[in-house]
């Protein structure tokens, strides 16, 4: 009975799920493509696929990228973008001496209240304060960028498909949009206010090209900021700020594969001598 | 509950005698996986697997109970303190990574034990319930793992609970009322959020009492095997302790080094990008994904477009929990008294090819919801709903089973000296 019941549900469940599925095949064969032909699907492009000191397994910062990173960040990106998931004091990591987080966290304002009134006002940042936000809420975050609103980045490698290297292709990829694709789809063509950047997953975006010529900040360390390496180092820069563990997750990691590894070697020879008198006798004369 | 000859425990020190007389503790371990618990010989390393998921949950519970302590289950505060885990908690960054990786290896343990028991029919009489209970702790598992995904509240976090919790909106006449109910709102927020983690704390509680009436059902026919003969004499088993404690001890290592790969050098991997953005009831992401051990179900669910009679999502629905529901009847479905896939020729191949399936459904519930993802998941849902409801009742009618070992021994050996009960079986030179 069980049985019986049960091969009529289940051609039941199979007519139906085939029903759709000829209906979804004649629409195919009607239209004649699987999908809708797309300017993002056409000239949507992969991340560069270029090498951050962070990646693989035995991967670390590189201290000095990342403090010219910070400098982007900090010059640039920092007009717009917050970083609010770190604080001055995490800048001692990369580095720097507490004298230097003091005075880093001393160059942003952040909001503060009056002791006197308890009014809000501004004042110098300090050390355990957090990276300030550019606006004090979305609305106006909005406002001042032509309604889009600059996500924070405190994260963006490890929310973002392709990591690092999305963002360096993302930072560098800002062309003309090719006379090719407005041809072969008119409704693409980049709406005034966005910006064509082939690495974006629509192709468009609000965020005018930040870095736009070499030498836009000056790098203490004597290291000649292009555009290519200015991009590369705010990448690296965020490698950091999204997984600020990711040395001690590596160095730990070790530790762990080659004790793991040692006893699971034990653990083999003291199986198989348990089962050694067990072994069956293949040719027992 | 044992075989006549499983060993007898007898306690030697004084204190174990008198723990022995008050509360016989040791008594009762010896006899659940010490030596006084006999095991056919022959498991191969697919009989590891339900110690390792059991080890699975108690790294999960334990790893939890300790980021619970550090997490906020509240909407505006639970994104923030994820990272407050991940940034400041001495090691919560491994504790997040062992838990969220967990997971991934807890399911992919579990569907390695499942589809053991499909091929080697764990099953059939006389272990109905321990498959029952079994496919209830795979359920409460289902759940527990999609709170627990909901938690960091994350952009995949709200979208894949909103797109959930709505499936029982397609539920005629109470869907809606039903969903709002669940959720405590209209759309998934802070109420949500709540009494999902307060579940998902419970849930796992109730897991592990599922697990030992699973493992106390298993106890009572004992093991099954890779012939699929049940044991016959004492030849046949060997004591749990030292052998298969050893074997699972080496099995326990290989799992832990691939799991500490993931861990530690691939930790998002299996993850997915969106839901390191806050959640964002306004934004909806491009790609609507589970996690991938809830993708062949997921594909099941998409891959009904059409009405027919009912609305096409509510067969969608009504197909992804049959999916599952399907397997408590498995023992009345599959009537072969053979149990191992090995003596099943025609089995073997549908087996073969159920395997492939899944694996295809997965992939394309892991894909975006359009073609040819989309004629490929409705094949493959079809073939999963024939394989189960309709091939497996329609092969053990007509199969013809290969001939079975006499006993375990003789399919070990080679020859069975105990086998002198009537049964002769020559043994080829």
């Amino acid at each position: 009975m069980t049985r019986l019941i049960g091969i009529f549900v289940g051609l039941g469940f199979a007519f139906v799920v085939l029903l759709a599925f000829v209906f979804g095949a004649a629409t195919v064969i009607g239209e004649g493509h699987l999908k809708e032909p797309s300017a993002e699907h056409d000239y949507h492009l992969e991340a560069k696929n270029i090498h951050f000191a962070s990646d693989g397994p035995l991967g670390k910062f590189d201290r000095q990228q990342v403090q010219r990173g910070f400098q982007v960040y900090k010059e640039v990106c920092s007009a717009c973008h917050s970083l609010r998931l770190v604080a001055f004091r995490d800048l001692a990591q990369l580095g720097y001496t507490a004298n230097e987080v003091k005075a880093a966290a001393a160059g942003f304002t952040v909001p503060g209240i009056d002791p006197n009134t308890g009014e809000a006002n501004t004042r110098p940042g300090v050390a355990t304060d957090y990276f300030p936000k550019p606006y004090p809420n979305d609305i106006a975050a909005r406002a001042a960028n032509n309604n889009a609103i600059p996500p924070d980045l405190s994260l963006m490698p490890k929310a973002r498909e392709g990591g690092p290297q999305y963002i360096y292709s993302l930072l560098t990829g800002y062309r003309e949009q090719p006379a090719a694709l407005v041809r072969k789809y008119p409704g693409a063509k980049t709406p005034t206010g966005l910006y064509y950047n082939p690495y974006f997953a629509n192709l468009n975006i609000a965020m005018p090209p930040p870095l736009t010529s070499d030498g836009q900040v000056t790098y203490a360390d004597g290291t000649k900021a292009t555009v290519a390496q200015m991009a590369t180092d705010v990448a690296a820069f965020l490698v950091w700020t999204s997984e600020p563990t990711l040395e001690k997750r590596h160095q730990t990691g070790y530790g762990f594969i080659a004790f793991l590894l040692f006893a699971t070697i034990l653990a083999w020879f003291s199986k198989r001598q348990v089962w050694a008198p067990l072994k069956p006798r293949k040719h027992k004369a | 509950m044992s075989f006549p000859w499983a060993r007898a425990y007898e306690p030697k020190a004084p204190l174990m005698r008198y723990l022995d007389e008050k509360l016989p503790l040791p008594r009762f371990i010896f006899n659940a996986v010490g030596a006084g618990y006999p095991v056919p010989r022959n498991l191969s390393y697919f009989w590891n697997f339900g110690v390792l998921a059991g080890f699975c949950l108690v790294l999960q519970i334990v790893t939890g109970l300790i980021l619970a302590m550090h997490f906020a289950p509240n909407a505006t505060l639970a994104f923030d303190s994820t990272e407050h885990i991940m940034r400041d908690v001495n090691w919560g960054w491994l504790l997040r990574y062992a838990h969220a990786n967990g997971a991934s290896f807890f399911f992919a343990v579990i569907y390695i034990h499942i589809f053991r028991g499909f091929f080697y029919g764990s099953y059939k009489a006389p272990r109905e319930m321990i498959w029952l209970l079994g496919v209830v702790i795979f359920l409460l598992t289902m759940a527990t793992g999609f709170m627990g995904y909901v938690l960091p509240w994350g952009q995949m976090s709200f979208w894949g609970a909103k797109v959930i919790t709505g499936l029982f909106g397609a539920i005629p006449l109470v869907g809606e009322p039903l969903q709002i109910w669940l959720l405590g709102g209209y759309a998934p927020d802070n109420a949500a959020l709540n009494r999902f983690f307060s579940l998902h704390f419970l849930l796992p509680f109730v897991i592990l009492g599922a697990v030992i009436l699973h493992i106390w059902a298993l106890h009572i026919p004992g093991s099954s095997n890779p012939t699929g003969v049940e044991v016959k004499s004492e030849s046949d088993t060997v004591p749990f302790h030292p052998y298969y404690t050893a074997k699972d001890g080496f099995g326990l290592g290989v799992f832990l080094i691939l799991y500490c790969i993931m861990v530690f050098f691939l930790p998002n991997y299996l993850g997915h990008a969106d839901n390191y953005i806050p959640a964002n009831p306004m934004a909806t992401p491009a790609l609507i994904v589970p996690e991938w051990y809830f993708w062949p179900f997921y594909a099941i669910l998409r891959s009904f477009t059409s009405d027919f009679i009912l609305s096409a999502k509510l067969w969608g629905v009504l197909a992804m929990f049959s999916s599952i529901l399907v397997w408590f009847f498995l023992p009345w479905l599959d009537k072969s008294p053979v149990r191992s896939g090995h003596y099943r020729p025609a089995f073997k191949w549908f087996f073969g090819i159920l395997v492939i399936d899944v694996l295809v459904l997965g992939y394309c519930g892991g894909s975006h919801a359009e073609e040819p993802y989309l004629m490929i998941s409705q094949i493959a849902t079809a073939y999963y709903f024939l394989h189960f409801l309709v091939f497996l009742p329609l092969v053990s009618w007509f199969e013809r089973p290969t001939p079975l070992p006499f006993s375990i021994t003789e399919a070990v050996l080679g020859s069975d000296d105990a086998a002198i009960l009537g049964a002769s079986t020559p043994t080829a030179a």
